[in-house]
């Protein structure tokens, strides 16, 4: 130990040595250490969101790199290799079987789809000349909604411009293809008519002004004679070839305006003479027409919501009422919707006797059962056995808006109806500072909304009187233009008149024998077809109607939901109105159809896509999405090769799933 | 160790006072610091690998995320300023900006009347895919011509194989459909940012023009004329599309506005339409008088323009030549194998379009080997132009006393500078029409690129460069003689010729009528024929070539970049004799039939249509806020000129020449036009 000890003296000695090269160094690393975390309190925190963002931005890029490097095949090898191989679609596959290129077609844009732009605008639109304010990527709609709102409103009274704003539609096949960036209307069926041979001089996107009133379309731009102009250089350029039209959603009734405005003599039509349409169209196939008008253009009227609107109300109840941000935005968007003129045309036609009373309607037998699993090949039209006649509680769809659940369940004895119809309005409305977005219920006061809740439960009919009592001004612009009545004698000279030309059950068909119509739209979606009504809350500056979201059946298979008492239908379009037409009204020689065209009706079940890679589906049904299905792309194209509707297949050509001939059937119709 | 350390330590302590505190403290801190160094050195180490970490990869990572939040900050300040801040600063640099033409004229009460059609020229109409092989996929309907051109850079080979026609018929090769995109965005830009018609549109726009009354004739600018009738029914459209106009517009005629090519284009319509059915549109003889208020030419090279030959003959005009002086081994050498011009030549020669752009009227109207009309030009001192001379005041540009030595511009392609000034009398010329095409040339292994040279051999090329001057009647022997197959193709569909009988059942034939020397012009007295140019900018008009030093794989002819004029203000620089015009046309050439072929009944007019000749004088834009200039004479950036959309928009409205203020000419057209020996 001692040795130990002495051995450590010189250690000790060198050890003090060592111990102040210690101390030296340890204060170097001291003063080392102070720079450094000076340096890392520099880096600590702009520095490490720089450091984040760079990161980000370099693997996103990379990426992006990747993804522009990558093969344009590669997404549908993936696919593929998921789900199997896919189908080839409708246009490669029928290219293979040797169609090509024969009739020319016409796409006829439906509401909402096709695109606005600017040609002259005020001062807050500066700078989006020639930009579009419709489609493509709503830019506008965040960055300056006043603005926004204020150019895609039309004139009250006139449903034209308002001065100092031309609106006007965009043309060419890029008017509809796209809605907004990746989301396909017509692209899909341009892409598959383009693989059998199709190209601009064959294919015509007959853009219009959807806002606007039918004949206000030609009155301001001449897109009726457009229309008729490039159908006419097309069967010419095309050796007499006569064009296949594909009108889909409004477009439908803006072509059944189109065929009577044409062969109507000129001041008021086209003048084009009685065989025009027999010399110049083969075939006119329908997308999800709303032949008879669509339940949910009421609820747009009225209170400026659909089920999605009710939805989001329902899930978020303060939000949309509440106005957090005052934007008030229901109402700026029922002042602009109710100044568009076109969306008066799908009102519901034909009142009680198509769409039911208080206590009948057609569809009264519909259960909302669950879809079904279905199997993806049955491609052929069986009339699938939706035999579930049951006798459950029959629904009232007739009472197309009833105020209050109970109300729309009762039976209609029980019902005390006030009628509204001589109430006086209030003109003493409390305050109207809230005025500063104008929309007719400030104009009818308190006594005039309490008249409406006490009428309680309306048809088809009352309807009608139910729009000119909240909205006389929006309803005398319309009734200029469109009409919803069922015609006795459509002999009757005042038929000749262009408001009537968009109904069906007042107008005749043209005298075209050799004419196809059909009928194609989705089944399978839950569709609204009734409204349960309330009274909103704060009454005074809000639309006083609201979808009472908390009404819903008790049973689980219930068609009520949320306020909303659906039916089958392709999720916008109930069966009923899209069908009925062609199941019944027109099929073989009716008054409303005298020269017998042939009628088909072409039904595709709705198939919800399989996985995400899919999108928004090829056998989708639904209203929009089934411009995407690859069976009605492939009807199409066969017709437009040539195909008459009896080589499309099913039962003497028409493809049913639904219950549309046994609801037509019930509707007592004189023919 | 511890423990014995401190009874170390306490003995120490007994035995020796003094010193004994601090043994213990150096123990102590020995330790101390034997673990603090550990400790440290483990800290360092830490430290030492985070700083590594974050030299290299991080400082990227920092700085990419720098610029990327200052580009982001800097994009949303862009986004969130209001769109009138650019026209704020400009007008706080440059003083307040006249009003655009379309405000100015709507302050006067101009509204919207004739509709008016725009007639787009070669290679400003955009081209989409409509199919195509597999290396194309993804493009449908995704544009190959114009907007960002981002195809040309991915696929190449894929783009050239897409963007060329069939050698032999000149349409669509198999498997392949590029057509027109139709619409105003057709050719309202270019590319982003590069406007072409966009201008003029937005003006239009401000005195109420909308689609309605505004329709863009879009054609396949790569086919000839009649076959873009025969693929797309292009004239049909056009034809359907005015009478609608007319008729939906109260019978308003129409004002037409081609411009460049579409001035040819325009031309073959107006004989299209009133020709009977198979060939034409079976219109009727008085179609054009029915539907046409006034056709307003700008830039049209109605006699053809120079710079078509080199493009056919070497795939180059001034601009690759430039390209190649400034840096010779780039283009020549093929650095990447990729035989650029090869291609570019390949391509362009399955255009048949681009075969009506060669001068037309031979010797009679671009001179021959001693003559031409524009001999004594001189370029003119650009004079500090003031901004406000719209009205049209006759320049004196009395250059005419200074008698240098002329330049032969009759000689458009010389081989050889010696050759280019020398006098006729001295030049030695063998005929090459006979010459025997030698098919023996050497491999053919390394030239994957097929052009007709290939097939001409070393004999052939000697021959024509012995010919050592083509005038423009020469000039076509040429072109038959180095490309036969494309000029076969080129006769079928035009000609260059001037008519002596213009009665002729010969020139009921469609390819005679984009030349206005072998049509007459349509029976409509009360039409109005303008000539909008713009003048001021040296415009090729002549070439010096040369052969080509390898010039076996390569395209064996090249412009001679070396050939310059002495003098500062020199016509020859590069290689190019240039002359007036607006960088394309000369002003010969888009001058001519309006100053004198047209002026009055003429053969050429039997009905005596007014005719106008609108010149703009090229002025630069003054600073780079202006962008392309609004007194640009060049011949598209001249579509942003505000006198010539003035002029338009005036005539659009419904005015007629005459309230314009008749002829606005800087540039010696009329004098030249004279000395031209034209039978009218």
């Amino acid at each position: 130990m001692l040795r130990r000890r002495k051995g450590s003296e010189p250690e000790k000695s060198s050890g003090g040595d060592s111990k102040d090269q210690r101390e030296d160094e340890s204060k170097k690393e001291k003063e080392k250490e102070k720079g450094k975390l000076k340096s890392t309190k520099k880096w600590s925190c702009i520095d490490n969101c720089c450091w984040f963002v760079g990161c980000i931005c370099s693997i996103w890029w990379f990426l992006l790199f990747l993804f522009n490097a990558m093969p344009a095949s590669f997404p549908q090898y993936v696919t593929e290799a998921i789900t199997g191989p896919l189908p080839d679609p409708p246009g490669v596959k029928l290219r293979k079987e040797g169609l090509t290129v024969n009739h020319p077609v016409v796409f006829v844009p439906g509401i909402v789809t096709g695109g606005l732009e600017l040609w002259e605008g005020h001062q807050c639109a500066d700078g989006l000349f020639r930009k579009r304010l419709w489609g493509g990527t709503f830019g506008e709609v965040y960055k300056r909604p006043l603005c926004w709102v204020e150019h895609m409103s039309l004139d009250n009274e006139t449903g034209l411009d308002p001065p100092g704003i031309r609106i006007r539609p965009v043309s060419g096949l890029v008017a509809a293809d796209y809605f907004a960036p990746g989301y396909f209307v017509w692209a899909v069926l341009i892409a598959n008519l383009a693989r059998i041979g199709y190209e601009e001089k064959t294919m015509y996107m007959a853009a219009y002004d959807w806002r606007i009133s039918f004949q206000n379309t030609e009155v301001r731009d001449q897109s009726l004679s457009r229309i008729k102009s490039n159908i006419e250089l097309m069967v010419a350029t095309n050796g007499g070839k006569k064009v296949v039209v594909i009108p889909h959603s409004m477009g439908v009734l803006y072509f059944l305006h189109f065929m009577k405005w044409v062969e109507a003599p000129a001041p008021m039509g086209g003048g084009g003479g009685s065989g025009w349409c027999a010399k110049h169209i083969k075939a006119v196939m329908n997308i999800g027409g709303p032949f008879l008008g669509v339940p949910k253009a009421v609820s747009g009227l009225f209170s400026a919501e659909a089920k999605d609107i009710a939805v989001a109300r329902g899930i978020a109840p303060g939000f949309l009422d509440a106005d957090v941000f005052g934007l008030q935005t229901l109402q700026h968007v029922m002042r602009m919707t109710r100044t568009w003129d076109s969306t008066m045309s799908m009102i519901p036609k034909g009142g009680d006797t198509v769409w039911g009373n208080l206590d009948w309607s057609p569809e009264a037998e519909y259960s909302c059962n669950p879809k079904k699993q279905m199997n993806n090949d049955n491609k052929t039209a069986d009339q699938t056995e939706k035999g579930s006649l049951g006798l459950k509680n029959s629904m009232n769809y007739g009472r197309i808006i009833s105020f209050g659940k109970d109300v729309a369940e009762a039976h209609s004895s029980r019902i005390e109806r006030l009628d509204f119809r001589g109430a006086v309005k209030g003109k003493n409305f409390v305050n109207t500072t809230c005025r500063d977005i104008w929309t007719e219920y400030d104009d009818m006061g308190i006594g005039g909304v309490q008249a409406v809740v006490d009428y309680k439960s309306y048809t088809a009919d009352s309807i009608l009187d139910l729009l000119h009592f909240v909205a006389p001004k929006m309803m005398s612009r319309g009734d200029a233009h469109f009409s919803y009545g069922i015609a006795d004698n459509l002999d009757d000279p005042k038929y000749k008149h262009y408001k009537y030309w968009s109904n069906p059950l007042e107008t005749k068909l043209p005298n075209a024998p050799d004419m196809e119509i059909y009928s194609m739209y989705g089944v399978g979606i839950p569709t609204e077809r009734a409204y349960v009504y309330k009274l909103t809350p704060g009454a005074e500056c809000y639309i006083p109607f609201q979808i009472d979201t908390s009404a819903d059946g008790s049973s689980k298979d219930t068609c009520l939901k949320g306020g909303v008492f659906s039916v089958d239908g392709d999720e916008t379009v109930p069966v009923l109105s899209a069908g009925f037409m062609c199941a019944k009204a027109w099929r073989g020689k009716t008054r409303f159809n005298p020269s017998g065209i042939q009628t088909y009706i072409r039904e595709y079940d709705h198939a919800p896509p399989a996985n995400l890679l899919e999108g928004r589906g090829t056998q989708s049904g639904a209203h929009v999405d089934i411009m995407g299905n690859f069976a009605l792309i492939e009807d199409i194209i066969r017709v437009a090769a040539g195909a008459t509707g009896k080589d499309l297949g099913g039962e003497s050509g028409d493809r049913v799933y639904s219950d549309i001939f046994k609801w037509s059937e019930k509707i007592n119709l004189k023919l």
